[in-house]
């Protein structure tokens, strides 16, 4: 017979379970496909999600959590929309990605981890996203010279958004914010504690 | 006006398909007396309307015939076609059921001539092809209904067509004057038999039953194999009439799925199997069929039917459940998806697709006249507070013909249990 323990292991099925967001749900796929042939950006990843599931209960852990494939979905639903067994695949993909993250796993220069980041920081200086300063830092991301060359394509756009005020130029000063700046600010203190709080005690 | 004698010592059948039919018959034929009530102006159900039985690819008009002689022959079953349940109230021993009955315009003189058929001219779509034909306003149902009756559509009635086929009728077989009836009869037992339905094709919206015609299910695919169906066993698309070699089978159409029905459906892998036997049968070396499926589910005897299909080379298995299908410009069908073995993005064209859809119980959970115990698919369940109540075949799972027949007989014997406590204790 050998000893199956090498072949069947469920150590990081276990660890999804544990760390990442509906992570439970993981054993319930069934292996229909049906979220693969229905993934807009499917073609793309390395991995569709049908072949995630498959590799986290077969233990590939580096394979998996330094894979692009979860940074490609969009949240466009239509793979838990049609999931005959109601998985949370959407979820399911934004929780590895942020696990993978929080390893230091995740592919060096992904640009929708850069994005997320960029996002999240800008959004917690204010306790509101100041999307002049988030369109600035996205076209400078990569480097001065595509700054400045996307900044110029995307200028048309960007005066016809400021003349129909849908745009403020003054949100480069400063720009809006919460009433209560201190206070979000300590919550998301609090926050991010409890978290750490949390992790530690998950850690064997 | 209908007459019919019953007591507490009679078992009522709710429901003339293959399983009320072997529960009624199984019944009377230990000398019960049963009533028979089925919806449909001829017996048989859905069984009437399949070319070929798996696996033996026998074809299902021989066990009904010896059915309906059966029926013939038994002095204690009584049979209403047009018939539905109403209400039903009491207790084991003692059930009064309300039955409402359908005016067919046609009584027990008919001879099946056919002369108001020829005379009417009236067409409706022919729902025993599930609307892939036309039918008269004065129709025989199928060529073996049973009992043998004309039987007039409502619409005509008051119109020039209905006193054409009174006129055409030598054997005054036709009345027009025939009303809807209600009769109240008394029973001991009830033998709940109301079967199931082809779940709506068009509610899995990504596959485009409503869409696309040359995407249909597979009791529609059943009747065009049927040589006695709407194209004469000829199996062309619907769109143009081109002979469909290409064909794709999608399993658990409507099963398995939270989003449809929950529970797996249990004969569509084995009815897909067989009609992939029809595409060889039509086409030999130029049939080219695709199977799509999650899991096949084809047991004991029937593995040996399976492994006979599978060793075919026109006739592929592709694990996958297909995400969409889309119409390309010349009307083929084209699948969409990724396959389990080896995760590879698929976008195949064919001539037609066959939704393998699911059974879905026929009467709705909160349509049964009468508490009894359902459970969360829709099927009876059998409990102790169901009384004298006994769901037979697909009423109360999803079941194959053998295995209907095999629980209608289980049930008819539940029947005779309470019927037999009935006449101790009143003797």
């Amino acid at each position: 017979m050998g000893d199956t323990s090498k072949n069947y292991r469920l150590n990081f099925l276990k660890e999804v379970e544990a760390n990442v967001e509906e992570g439970e749900w993981v054993k319930m796929c069934m292996q229909c496909g049906v979220c693969s042939g229905s993934c807009p950006l499917g073609k793309f990843w390395d991995h569709p999600p049908q072949e995630i599931f498959m590799m986290i209960r077969a233990g590939k852990r580096d394979a998996v959590l330094t894979s692009n494939a979860m940074w490609m979905c969009t949240s466009c639903y239509n793979c838990i929309v049609r999931c005959p067994r109601e998985l949370p695949i959407t979820h399911i993909m934004h929780g590895l990605a942020h696990y993978a993250q929080r390893l230091g796993l995740a592919p060096a220069h992904q640009p929708t981890a850069k994005f997320a980041q960029l996002f999240w920081n800008n959004l917690m200086k204010k306790g509101r996203v100041n999307e002049l300063k988030l369109g600035v830092k996205l076209y400078f991301m990569n480097g001065i010279g595509e700054g400045f060359k996307t900044s110029l394509k995307m200028k048309d756009i960007g005066l016809g958004m400021m003349k129909t005020k849908r745009m403020n130029p003054m949100e480069v000063i400063g720009g809006h914010a919460l009433e209560d700046v201190k206070g979000f600010h300590a919550v998301m203190q609090k926050a991010q504690e409890l978290e750490d709080q949390r992790l530690a005690n998950q850690r064997p | 006006m209908t007459a019919v004698i019953a007591t507490n010592e009679t078992i009522l059948v709710v429901g003339g398909g293959i399983s009320g039919m072997t529960a009624a018959l199984e019944a009377a034929e230990t000398g019960k007396q049963v009533v028979l009530v089925e919806q449909r102006p001829y017996l048989g159900g859905r069984v009437t309307q399949l070319y070929k039985y798996f696996p033996k690819l026998c074809f299902p008009t021989c066990g009904l015939e010896i059915n309906q002689r059966r029926t013939k022959q038994n002095p204690n079953l009584t049979i209403l076609t047009l018939a539905e349940v109403t209400s039903l109230t009491g207790s084991a021993g003692a059930y009064t059921a309300t039955i409402t009955l359908a005016p067919r315009y046609v009584n027990e003189r008919c001879t099946a001539c056919g002369d108001c058929a020829t005379a009417v001219e009236a067409e409706f779509a022919d729902e025993y092809n599930y609307g892939l034909s036309k039918r008269k306003g004065a129709y025989l149902p199928h060529r073996m209904a049973h009992p043998a009756r004309y039987v007039l559509d409502p619409a005509i009635i008051g119109t020039t067509d209905a006193e054409k086929a009174k006129a055409a009728c030598k054997y005054d077989a036709i009345d027009l004057e025939m009303r809807e009836e209600t009769l109240e009869l008394r029973c001991g037992a009830v033998i709940w038999a109301t079967g199931w339905q082809p779940y709506d094709a068009a509610k899995i919206q990504p596959y485009g039953y409503d869409r696309f015609p040359n995407v249909i299910t597979s009791v529609e695919f059943e009747r065009l194999a049927d040589v006695n169906g709407p194209t004469g066993g000829k199996i062309v698309r619907p769109s143009d009439g081109k002979e469909a070699k290409k064909i794709a089978f999608i399993q658990c159409a409507g099963s398995r799925d939270r989003n449809h029905l929950l529970h797996c459906s249990r004969i569509c892998c084995m009815a897909s199997l067989k009609q992939a036997t029809y595409v060889l049968d039509a086409f030999a070396e130029q049939a080219e069929v695709n199977v799509y499926y999650i899991d096949l589910r084809s047991i004991d005897r029937f593995e040996d039917f399976y492994n006979k299909v599978r060793a075919n080379q026109n006739i592929k298995f592709i694990k996958s459940k297909p995400s969409s299908v889309v119409a390309d410009q010349d009307g083929n069908p084209v699948v969409h998806g990724v396959d389990t073995e080896g995760y590879n993005r698929y976008a195949e064209p064919h001539d037609l697709v066959v939704l393998a859809v699911g059974m879905e119980p026929a009467v709705k959970k909160d349509a049964f006249p009468i508490s009894v115990h359902i459970n969360r698919e829709g099927f009876i369940e059998a409990a102790p507070e169901n009384g004298g109540i006994f769901a037979a075949g697909c009423a109360a799972d999803a079941l194959d013909v053998n295995r209907s027949a095999q629980h209608a007989t289980g049930a008819a014997l539940r029947a005779i249990q309470v019927i037999n406590r009935v006449a101790r204790a009143e003797v």
